[in-house]
C-alpha cells in the first residue's frame, strides 16, 4: 500500500516534470514563430543596377551605380546574382585621364571601377525595353545566364536606379523614359509571377520621390534621393578629371555602407538618416507602408548582403575518380592512329581555286507582291483601253 | 585458397587503376608567352599568348572532365559544332609606319568569324545563338550581330586550323566598330585562362595599365590542330592573345628605357604550375644595327634567331620554368636600355604663343649621301579675330620661309684667301675649313588659306534686325501707346493770310 502510494507520487511527479518540459518546449516553439515573423524569408539576393545616363558629364551617375555595385559585391553577392545595367563607357572614355577607373572621391583615392568588374548590359543595350524585360523575365531565349534577372518567390531583389529625372519620370539615354506607372506595373508583374520576396527600390534622380508614388504591389520599400520639386545635387568635382564625380545622396549612402561587413545588425531606419538635408540640400525620402515588416527589423544585411544557407555535414564522402572513360579513350586514340590518312591544314590564299570559283546560281524567288500588283494593273489598264478583243492574240 | 584468390585479384583491381593514372599522358597542355618589341619610334610592344592545346575529339565524345581548357568554351563547341572561333576585341590603331609590322592585327572594336562543321543545318540561327551567348561570356554587345552586319566571305578567312574541306557557307564573319574594350572584357578573358592572373605571365594582366596605351588588343582563337607531327588525330588549340604598345610619352615619360615593372607595374615571380612552357622572348634585333645599342638586364642565358615577318630576328630567350632565371632576386624585372653613341644631332623648338611670338624650330641634322630627306611639321589652322584679318583676306596668310644653312663638302679643297686682294664676289662667307663651303639656302614662302568668314553678315544682321523691330514692334508700339487728339485747326499763318488775300482779290474762295 505505502509502495503504490509511493509509486503514485513518483507517477504524479515525473508526469509533472514531463508536463513542464513540454510547456517550455512550447513556449519555445512559439518565440521561434514570433522571431520568424520578424525576420525575413528569403534565400538568396539578387541587385539590379542600372545606371540611364550617356556622355562624359554624367560620369557621376555611373560613379553612383560602381559604388553601389562594390559595396554589394564587398557584402556578399556574387556577379552571377547582379544585372549591372551602364548606359556609357566613363572608364576607357579618351577624356579619362586616368583609364580603367572611375573615381567617388576627389583627388583619386577610391576606384570603384577595381579590377572584377562585370557589366552585363552596356552603352546601347541599356533601354527601356531591355530593363522591364530584365524585370519581368520575358527575355528571349537565346539571352545569357548573365542577363538574366533568374529570381524566384525567395528572393530579395535591391533595384538601384540613378540618371536624370523629372516628375514622373526617369530618362534613359537621352532618347526615351520610363514613367512611374510603367515601373509599378513592371513591380506588380513581378509579384504576379513570385519573382521577388522583398524588393527594395532605391532612386538617386532629381524628384525621385515621385517614381515611387506609384507602387501598389506588396513588400515593396522604397528610398528616394529628393521629393517631388527638389533636384538632386551633385557632391564635389575633381579638377583633374574635370567633372563632378558623385552625387550626394549616393556619396553618403557609400559611406554608411563602408561601414557595414555581412555580419552586421544595422537597420533600415539607419539607411533612412543617412543624409539629412543639411547635407544634401535635398530632403530624401522613403516608403514602407507596402512593406510588411517594420523597417527597425530589416537588416541592411538583407538586400544589400547575400544569405548562403550553409549546411554542415560531418560524415565523409569519398570521391571516385572516372576510371571508365580515361580506360577506353586512352584504348581509341591508339587504335585510330594507323588507320586515319594524316590530314592537313587548308591555304590560306589559293590564287587559282579564288580565281576560277563558279559563282553560287542564286536561289530564285517568286515575285513579289509589289511587282505582281504592278504588271496587274499594267495589263488591266492595257485591256480596258483597248478592248478585250486583244486577248486572243495573246492566249 | 579461395579467399587468397579474390584477396590477389582485388589487390591487382586496386594497383590497375593507379598504373593507369601513372602511364596516361595528360590530355591537356597550358603554354604562355611574352613578346617584349621594342619599336622604331621608341614606343614598346608587348604581346602576351596563352596556348591551351586539348587531346580530345570535343564533337565526338561525351566531355564531362574539364581540367584547362576552359568549360565554358568546351561547351560551345559541341553545341553549336563550331570548327573555329576567332573573336577580338581592340581600342586603337596599329600603325604600321611607325611601329613595323604586327604579329596579329585585328580591327578597331569587335571581329567575330566563325567556321561551323559541316553537319549543322540551320547557320544563321547556330550564329545568332552564338553571338549572344558570347555577348554574355565577354561582357561585350556582341548580340547586336545580326544579318545586317554579318557576310559571308567567298574569297577571304580560309580556316586557319586543320580543314578537309571549304565550302564558305559554313563561314559567318561580322565586325562591330562602335565596340568599346575596357576592364569588363578584360576580366572574364582572364578568367578563361588556367592561372588566372594569379601565378606565371598573368600577373602582369592588371587593367589599369594595360589600357594607359596606344593599342589594346585582346583576342581569343579556337582552331583544331594537328596533335604530332604525322598529323593523323585532331587536337584543339585555344589561344588567347593580348596586344599592347606602351606610348613612349605617356607611359615612359619620354625616356626610351623600359621595364617590365615601368610597363605593368608588376614583376614576374613564379612560372604557372600548370604550363609546361612559360617564357619571355625579347627582341634585340637592333643591337647590332644603327649604332645603337640596346642593352638587356638581367644578360640572357639563350637567344633564338629565326625569320620572323620576312626578316632575321634575334630575341633574348627568358625561361620562367629555368630555375636559374628567377633564381636570385625571387622576381624578375628585365629591363631594356638604349646606349646611344654621342649625341651628334641638336634640336630646339620654341612653341608658338597666341599674338606674342611664333614657332621657332631648330634642327642639326647629318644628311646620309643619296638620299632624299624630308622633315615635315603638322598645323591646324585657327580662327582668327574679325579685326585682325587683313582687307582682302581671301587671298591668303603667308608663312615666312625656311632656312638651311649646310657645310657642303667641296670636290676641291679652296685656299683660304685674303680679302682685300680676291674679288667681292668670293668673300661673302668666311672660309675656315676648305674641305667645305658654307652656304645658306631659303625655301618658298607657303600661302596658306585661313577659314574666311562673311564680313558682310554684321550689316545683314543689323539691317534685318532693325527692319524687324521697326516694323513689327514699332507697329505694335505706336498702336498701343499713341493716343489721338481732336486739333482745332489753327487760324493760319502770315502765308495763309496773304494768300486769303489774293484769293479775295481773284474772287476764289479762301483757304
Amino acid at each position: 500500500m505505502v509502495a503504490t502510494s509511493f509509486l503514485s507520487q513518483g507517477v504524479t511527479a515525473v508526469a509533472g516534470l514531463l508536463l513542464l518540459s513540454f510547456g517550455s518546449l512550447a513556449t519555445s516553439q512559439i518565440e521561434d514563430q514570433a522571431e520568424q515573423f520578424f525576420r525575413s524569408g528569403h534565400t538568396n539576393n539578387w541587385a539590379v543596377l542600372v545606371c540611364t545616363s550617356r556622355f562624359w558629364f554624367n560620369y557621376r551617375h555611373v560613379a553612383n551605380t560602381l559604388s553601389v555595385y562594390r559595396s554589394v559585391k564587398r557584402l556578399g553577392i556574387p556577379d552571377s546574382h547582379i544585372v549591372l545595367m551602364l548606359a556609357d563607357d566613363m572608364a576607357c572614355n579618351p577624356r579619362n585621364p586616368k583609364p580603367a577607373t572611375v573615381f567617388s572621391h576627389k583627388n583619386m583615392e577610391l576606384n570603384v571601377y577595381g579590377d572584377d568588374v562585370e557589366v552585363d548590359y552596356r552603352s546601347y543595350e541599356v533601354t527601356v525595353e531591355n530593363f522591364l524585360r530584365v524585370l519581368t523575365g520575358r527575355i528571349p531565349p537565346s539571352t545569357p545566364r548573365s542577363k538574366r534577372l533568374l529570381s524566384d518567390d525567395r528572393s530579395n531583389i535591391l533595384i538601384y536606379m540613378t540618371g536624370h529625372g523629372g516628375n514622373g519620370f526617369l530618362k534613359f539615354q537621352d532618347s526615351e523614359e520610363i514613367t512611374n506607372i510603367e515601373l509599378a506595373d513592371a513591380f506588380e508583374q513581378m509579384w504576379q509571377k513570385r519573382r521577388y520576396n522583398e524588393l527594395l527600390f532605391i532612386i538617386d534622380t532629381c524628384q525621385g520621390a515621385s517614381m515611387y508614388e506609384r507602387f501598389y504591389s506588396p513588400n515593396i520599400m522604397a528610398l528616394a534621393s529628393s521629393q517631388v520639386g527638389e533636384d538632386s545635387l551633385s557632391h564635389q568635382p575633381d579638377p583633374a578629371i574635370g567633372v563632378h564625380l558623385m552625387d550626394r545622396y549616393t556619396f553618403y549612402v557609400l559611406e554608411f555602407l563602408e561601414e557595414i561587413n555581412p555580419a552586421s545588425q544595422t537597420n533600415m531606419n539607419d539607411l533612412f538618416q543617412v543624409c539629412p538635408k543639411s547635407l544634401c540640400v535635398s530632403t530624401p525620402g522613403h516608403r514602407t507602408d507596402l512593406f510588411q515588416r517594420d523597417p527597425k527589423n530589416v537588416l541592411i544585411t538583407d538586400f544589400f548582403g547575400s544569405v548562403r544557407k550553409v549546411e554542415i555535414t560531418t560524415e565523409t564522402i569519398s570521391l571516385q575518380p572516372d576510371l571508365g572513360i580515361m580506360e577506353s579513350s586512352y584504348k581509341e586514340d591508339r587504335m585510330d592512329e594507323d588507320l586515319i590518312e594524316p590530314l592537313k591544314y587548308a591555304e590560306q590564299l589559293p590564287v587559282a581555286q579564288i580565281i576560277h570559283q563558279k559563282p553560287k546560281p542564286k536561289d530564285w524567288h517568286p515575285p513579289g507582291g509589289f511587282i505582281l500588283g504592278l504588271w496587274a494593273l499594267i495589263i488591266m489598264v492595257f485591256f480596258k483601253t483597248y478592248g478585250i478583243k486583244h486577248m486572243k492574240f495573246i492566249f | 585458397m579461395a579467399a587468397a584468390v579474390p584477396l590477389a585479384v582485388l589487390a591487382l583491381l586496386l594497383l590497375g587503376p593507379g598504373g593507369w593514372g601513372y602511364a596516361e599522358p595528360l590530355r591537356d597542355s597550358l603554354r604562355e608567352e611574352l613578346v617584349i618589341t621594342p619599336l622604331p619610334s621608341g614606343d614598346v610592344a608587348a604581346t602576351f599568348q596563352f596556348r591551351t592545346r586539348w587531346d580530345s575529339d570535343l564533337l565526338q565524345e561525351e566531355v564531362s572532365h574539364y581540367r584547362l581548357f576552359p568549360k565554358a568554351l568546351g561547351q560551345l563547341i559541341s553545341k553549336y559544332s563550331l570548327r573555329e572561333l576567332h573573336l577580338s576585341l581592340t581600342q586603337g590603331f596599329w600603325r604600321t609606319r611607325y611601329w613595323g609590322p604586327p604579329f596579329l592585327q585585328a580591327p578597331s572594336g569587335a571581329e567575330l568569324w566563325v567556321w561551323f562543321q559541316d553537319t549543322v543545318t540551320d547557320v544563321d540561327k547556330s550564329w545568332k545563338e552564338l553571338s549572344n551567348i558570347l555577348s554574355g561570356i565577354f561582357c561585350a554587345s556582341l548580340n547586336f550581330i545580326d544579318s545586317s552586319n554579318t557576310v559571308t566571305p567567298t574569297a577571304s578567312f580560309k580556316p586557319l586550323g586543320l580543314a578537309n574541306g571549304t565550302d564558305h557557307y559554313f563561314l559567318r564573319y561580322a565586325v562591330l566598330p562602335r565596340e568599346v574594350v575596357c576592364t569588363e572584357n578584360l576580366t572574364p578573358w582572364k578568367k578563361l585562362l588556367p592561372c588566372s592572373s594569379k601565378a606565371g605571365l598573368s600577373v602582369l594582366l592588371k587593367a589599369d595599365r594595360l589600357f594607359h596605351t596606344s593599342y589594346h588588343s585582346q583576342a581569343v582563337h579556337i582552331r583544331p590542330v594537328c596533335r604530332n607531327a604525322r598529323c593523323t588525330s585532331v587536337s584543339w588549340e585555344l589561344r588567347q592573345t593580348l596586344s599592347v604598345v606602351f606610348d613612349a610619352f605617356v607611359t615612359g615619360q619620354g625616356k626610351k628605357d623600359w621595364s617590365l615593372f615601368r610597363m605593368f607595374s608588376r614583376t614576374l615571380t613564379e612560372p604557372c604550375p600548370l604550363a609546361s612552357e612559360s617564357r619571355v622572348y625579347v627582341d634585340i634585333t637592333s643591337s647590332s644595327q644603327d649604332n645603337e645599342t640596346l642593352e638587356v638586364n638581367p644578360p640572357p642565358l639563350t637567344t633564338y634567331q629565326d625569320v620572323i615577318l620576312g626578316t632575321r630576328k634575334t630575341y633574348a630567350v627568358y625561361d620562367l620554368l629555368d630555375m636559374a632565371v628567377i633564381s636570385s632576386s625571387r622576381n624578375l624585372n628585365i629591363q631594356l636600355k638604349w646606349k646611344r653613341p654621342l649625341e651628334n644631332g641638336y634640336i630646339h623648338y620654341q612653341p608658338a604663343q597666341d599674338r606674342l611670338q611664333p614657332h621657332l624650330l631648330e634642327m642639326l641634322i647629318q644628311l646620309p649621301a643619296n638620299s632624299v630627306s624630308k622633315v615635315s611639321i603638322q598645323f591646324e589652322r585657327a580662327l582668327l579675330k574679325w579685326t585682325e584679318y587683313t582687307p582682302d583676306p581671301n587671298h591668303g596668310f603667308y608663312v615666312s620661309p625656311s632656312v638651311i644653312s649646310a657645310l657642303v663638302p667641296s670636290m676641291v679643297a679652296a685656299k683660304p684667301v685674303d680679302w682685300e686682294e680676291s674679288p667681292l664676289f668670293s668673300s661673302l662667307f668666311p672660309v675656315s675649313d676648305s674641305s667645305s663651303y658654307f652656304v645658306r639656302l631659303y625655301t618658298e614662302p607657303l600661302l596658306v588659306s585661313l577659314p574666311t568668314p562673311d564680313f558682310s553678315m554684321p550689316y545683314n544682321v543689323i539691317c534685318l534686325t532693325c527692319t524687324v523691330v521697326a516694323v513689327c514692334y514699332g507697329s505694335f508700339y505706336n498702336l498701343l501707346t499713341r493716343t489721338f487728339h481732336i486739333e482745332e485747326p489753327s487760324t493760319g499763318g502770315l502765308a495763309k493770310r496773304l494768300a486769303n488775300l489774293i484769293r479775295r482779290a481773284r474772287g476764289v474762295p479762301p483757304l
